[in-house]
């Protein structure tokens, strides 16, 4: 057996160097007369800019948008229908459309001197009316923030037909409106940019941190009107990407202007502050929600409306319509049922552009959608695990087309979440929960099933009509003269483990130790092309590509050893690190040594065709290949303040051949434990005017150690049938379920005092005042007859 | 995020540190721990340019013990406190207090003195203080003055701290054997900042007996009528008396507010019955 190839637990090859803090990170990278910036950002969410005033005697040190030569504002066109394209330019110009959103840029010796000198600009805004809430957006058409536009949507269409049969015939109709607040990405490492001029290559290099090296090349070249060959994008280490380094940001392009107009070299470190507000950009949907169910609680059809809160400007690539577009096509889940509408709107508003975060759209799917199942399960008096259970798609219809054309590989839905009831030990949850708790906490359990499209590709991001859409991805491997592997792609290592998962699968077909691979990634010059490490598809396509390019170099290797051990290629075996034929073995540094010092032991003639191999690759269907799992929790909730506990928490989830079992539970861990932020902790506060309220981490709390629970993580393992050895992606999941799994826990414990949480993040606060309210309405409810009912429940 | 440009200077002992501050006036500013400035500094909010460093002025670090109370030096850090690495003479609360107190890293740094001069409402060291009835001790020009906790705090981070002045020492009485206390704060995680600390310290040998909320926006509040209760008719009547005189004293407050207040005064008020 292979010990480093794939499904072997090996160490993370990157982690020395990053536990022993050695390795180099933006921040890191010393250019000799290196000049920081500092960003003079707006301090208003909407205004007109009437004037500049730069210090005098610093006027050189001073860039605003008029200073910009050459530079384009960044469009992020999509060809979904209805859809409105906005231009950033990367310096607010005659007009700022969100708080924190750059006006001028200040150069100096360090940070300190350049945020002097932001202190000495004197901008000249006039305020206008901020657009903030998506109900805003839709009702107010004289506020708007693109001038040339009618109304404020970026994004309005409706998906699927009207189901009036489904509404007659249905037993039970059950309507919710859901919120999920806006939330900020916060990887440990912010946003970092340091460009420089290199005179001898005549390349401007910019070591940006960022998830899309590739991209970043493209969206620069498109925006500074320079051929894409005159700049190279180097990734040094990435502290965490998450989505929020997917994008080509405006200080990229300002930097890397700036290195370029002087020839010299500019730096810029996002700070906290600035990616609490600034940055503060993804997760806030709105969802109206009709479901319709048999007595059994069936689904029947879904209605739905869901708005996505998009914020200012489109994103380049990914637009301002790629979250909405994915909400409606992905809410009806890991479902069976047959009739959905969706109207899909995404809304402009004075709020930092949206990104995609981990999971994109889906958090917020699952939550609404798992929300209503147990709704559902409530309105026909079911247990929500046996009505969920009903509704998932069975494993005997595996594949299967969904509602909305998604076309689900493979898997065996019920039996997650079969397993995670068992993990969370559910009936003695259900026990526990008849004796009343000594401290008078409440216990609830709660589940959320879901699908992770992964690896989509080319079919479904060309459908979205993106500026830019994904095909192969391409590796590069080569035996080198001591018999290791040197491989490359281009995809970036964010932190995801990528440089060991790709190094196993190379190891998987060759049978070279990973400890004898050197894997370079996220380098324009050094490697092959990949449009990055985004949507769960890096170990699927690069993956792939390495897959392909091991076995192109196994057929090279194989036959150079044909001639050596004298025999057929065909009957060499490439197993435990050596090369072995009927008769005899060698190793791979022999046979390298043959080819690059010895040609003399070769034959002669055509067959010798190098020990390099390049191999593109995409599925055999592009459509993505679907990872699925089931979150299950137990909380308690302290009913006097509101505040809710993680008492257990299981994952039972299939992500189909599982490369690194270690690095399948950390991302699941770790993608659990930015749910439970979404779920219980995080948003961004707005008042009126659009200022964000929360713009430190004492005020905007993220979970630490101590808000997340021992989280068991089980596996399946059901082959994807359209990738290479099976694999699908698994670098969002965590993130989905939280959100749904936590909330129906809570619901399920405070279900005995009336009370129904509908949003996210159900902070303490929430979950309290819900919980008065219910209590103020039972004391008026005595006094009449009737009680408002927010949620109706019609059981016909 | 970077300061403005100061200048740094360290003082070797209080009346130095007095010294510089008279020197610089107002420009100044003392730094101990610095886990409340730093911040401060970095977002410039404070945006002093000369920065006292009391951190190796040696007699604010000293501890000196009596029959009847303990001076604690301004510059003890928290971990000092939770190590149990300084003599205690409340009977284990102010560990208790400091283990709780942010993150390990903070309280690494951060000073009890630090924490009281700076008067943060939600912090945790200035309601506690005057649960303990403490007494403060500063240095000023004129020398040493004495400030009863429960004077010194007079609103959201302002005190009785003259501008050439500074904290040297905190003095705690001695608890008695007898004595209990119950400390009970509510935040939304854990080492955040309090919303909500409910704080009691019931020493019947020595008749005293106090009750207070602390991480209002306001100076920590004693609850009299509770006091009273638990000192003359026990907990469960000082927990029943608790509602009626939080929404008294809180009537301007939200409902859920006062409902927390309510909350984290009874369970500590409870924390004591089940001592």
């Amino acid at each position: 057996m292979n010990k480093t190839g794939i499904g072997q637990r090996v160490r993370r090859l990157e982690d020395p160097r990053l536990v022993h803090g050695k390795s180099r990170y933006v921040g890191d990278i010393k250019v000799a007369g290196m000049r920081d910036v500092a960003f003079l950002r707006s301090p208003l969410a909407h205004a007109l800019i009437k004037g500049v005033n730069k210090p005098s005697g610093y006027e050189n040190q001073v860039i605003c948008a008029e200073d910009l030569n050459g530079v384009s504002p960044i469009r992020a066109e999509s060809t979904l229908p209805s859809f409105r394209n906005s231009e950033q330019w990367p310096l607010a110009k005659d007009k700022v459309r969100f708080a924190g959103e750059p006006i001028v840029m200040c150069i100096a010796r360090n940070r300190a001197e350049a945020e002097d000198l932001v202190e000495l600009v004197d901008v000249d805004l006039e305020a206008l009316s901020s657009v903030i809430t998506p109900v805003q957006a839709k009702e107010n058409k004289s506020d708007r923030l693109h001038e040339d536009w009618p109304d404020n949507m970026f994004l309005d269409f409706t998906i699927g037909k009207d189901m009036p049969d489904i509404r007659d015939q249905a037993d039970v109709v059950v309507k919710r409106e859901y919120d999920t607040g806006r939330q900020v990405m916060n990887p440990m490492e912010g946003k970092g940019v340091v460009a420089w001029w290199d005179s001898q290559a005549e390349q401007l290099i910019v070591n940006t941190s960022t998830q899309v090296p590739h991209l970043i090349r493209s969206g620069l070249a498109d925006c500074l009107g320079l051929s894409p060959d005159m700049i190279r994008i180097v990734t040094p280490e990435v502290g965490g990407g998450f989505g929020y380094k997917c994008v080509l940001q405006p200080e990229e392009i300002l930097v890397a202007w700036l290195a370029y107009e002087r020839r010299g070299a500019f730096r810029w470190l996002e700070d906290r502050r600035e990616h609490l507000t600034a940055g503060a950009n993804t997760r806030e949907h709105h969802y109206s929600v009709t479901a319709y169910a048999d007595k059994r609680g069936r689904l029947l059809g879904l209605d739905a409306e869901v708005t996505v809160n998009v914020g200012a400007y489109s994103v380049w690539p990914f637009t301002a319509g790629l979250e909405a577009a994915q909400a409606g096509g992905n809410l009806p889940g890991p479902y069976a049922f047959d009739h959905y509408r969706c109207h899909v709107m995404a809304t402009a508003s004075n709020k930092p552009p949206f990104t995609p975060y981990r999971g994109v759209a889906r958090p917020g799917v699952c939550f609404a959608m798992e929300l209503t199942i147990d709704a559902i399960a409530r309105a026909v008096g079911r247990e929500a695990w046996e009505v969920r259970a009903e509704n998932l798609v069975p494993a005997a219809s595996m594949p299967y087309q969904n509602v909305t054309n998604k076309h689900y590989d493979s898997g065996n839905y019920p039996e997650s979440l079969r397993m995670a009831k068992e993990a969370i030990r559910f009936d003695e949850v259900r026990q526990r929960q008849k004796t009343p708790e000594q401290d008078g906490r409440l216990i609830g359990v709660g589940f959320a099933t879901f699908t992770e499209q992964s690896a989509h590709g080319t079919q479904v991001f060309a459908q979205w009509g993106l500026p830019l859409v994904p095909g192969y991805d391409e590796a590069r491997i080569k035996l080198t003269p001591d018999g290791g592997l040197e491989v490359a792609a281009g995809i970036a290592n964010i932190g995801q483990g990528i440089q060991t998962t790709l190094a196993q699968i190379a190891s998987e077909i060759l049978s070279i130790p990973t400890d004898r691979i050197r894997v370079t990634l996220g380098d324009t010059t050094t490697t092959p092309f990949s449009t990055g490490a985004y949507a769960s598809r890096g170990i699927v396509m690069s993956g792939g590509a390495v897959s392909r390019a091991a076995e192109g170099l196994a057929e090279r290797i194989c036959n150079l050893a044909a001639h050596r051990l004298e025999c057929e290629a065909s009957e060499i075996r490439l197993e435990d690190g050596q090369i072995h034929g009927p008769a005899g073995t060698m190793g791979f540094n022999e046979l390298a040594i043959s080819w690059y010092r010895r040609p003399d032991q070769l034959p002669a003639g055509d067959g010798n065709t190098g020990l390099e191999f390049t191999a593109f690759y995409k599925p055999s269907v592009d459509t993505g290949v679907f990872s699925y799992a089931t979150h299950a929790v137990v909380v308690s909730v302290d009913p006097q303040t509101g505040k809710t506990e993680l008492l257990d928490y299981a994952i039972a989830e299939d992500c189909g051949r599982i490369v690194n079992p270690m690095i399948v539970d950390g991302q699941a861990i770790g993608g659990t434990a930015q749910g439970i932020g979404s779920a219980l902790y995080e948003e961004v506060i707005y008042d009126e005017r659009g200022q964000p309220l929360n713009s430190t981490l004492a005020d905007y709390h993220l979970p630490g150690a101590a808000e997340v629970p021992h989280i068991t993580v089980q596996h399946m393992e059901t082959l994807s049938p359209h990738t290479a050895h099976g694999i699908k992606g698994v670098g969002e999941g965590g993130a989905i379920a939280p959100g749904g799994a936590v909330i129906n826990a809570i619901n399920d414990a405070v279900a005995t005092l009336g009370v129904e949480i509908s949003r996210i993040p159900a902070t303490a606060d929430h979950v309290l005042q819900a919980i008065e309210k219910k209590r103020t309405q039972k004391t008026l409810k005595s006094q009449h007859s009737s009680e408002e009912q927010p949620n109706e429940t019609r059981a016909v | 995020m970077k300061p403005v440009r100061f200048d740094y200077v360290v003082a070797r002992d209080s009346a130095e540190a007095v010294q510089l501050l008279r020197q610089h006036g107002d420009e100044a500013k003392c730094i101990a721990g610095g886990q409340s400035l730093g911040p401060m500094l970095n977002l410039r909010l404070a945006r002093p340019t000369v920065l006292i460093d009391l951190h190796r002025a040696e007699d604010l670090g000293l501890t000196e013990q009596k029959s009847d109370h303990i001076v604690y030096g301004s510059t003890q850090r928290h971990v000092d406190f939770e190590d149990g690495l300084v003599p205690d003479a409340t009977n284990g609360m102010l560990q208790a207090v400091a283990s709780r107190l942010a993150y390990r890293a903070i309280r690494n740094r951060g000073t009890v003195g630090g924490s009281i001069a700076h008067a943060d409402p939600a912090a945790d060291w200035i309601g506690v203080m005057v649960g303990l009835d403490a007494t403060y001790q500063l240095r000023g020009t004129k020398g040493l003055r004495d400030v009863p906790s429960t004077d010194f705090m007079s609103a959201a981070f302002m005190t009785m701290l003259g501008s050439e002045e500074i904290l040297v020492g905190v003095s705690l009485p001695r608890l008695s054997k007898a004595a209990r206390w119950g400390y009970y704060r509510y935040c939304r995680k854990s080492s955040g900042f309090s919303e909500a600390t409910g704080i009691v310290v019931a020493d019947p040998e020595r008749g005293y007996c106090r009750v207070v909320l602390g991480a209002l926006d306001i100076p920590p509040v004693a609850l009299e009528q509770v006091a009273n209760a638990l000192a003359e008719k026990g907990v469960d009547e000082a927990i029943a008396c608790t509602g009626e005189a939080v929404n008294e004293m809180l009537a301007g407050y939200s409902d859920a507010k006062r409902q927390l207040f309510t909350v984290v005064v009874r369970r500590a008020l409870a924390q004591i019955g089940e001592q």
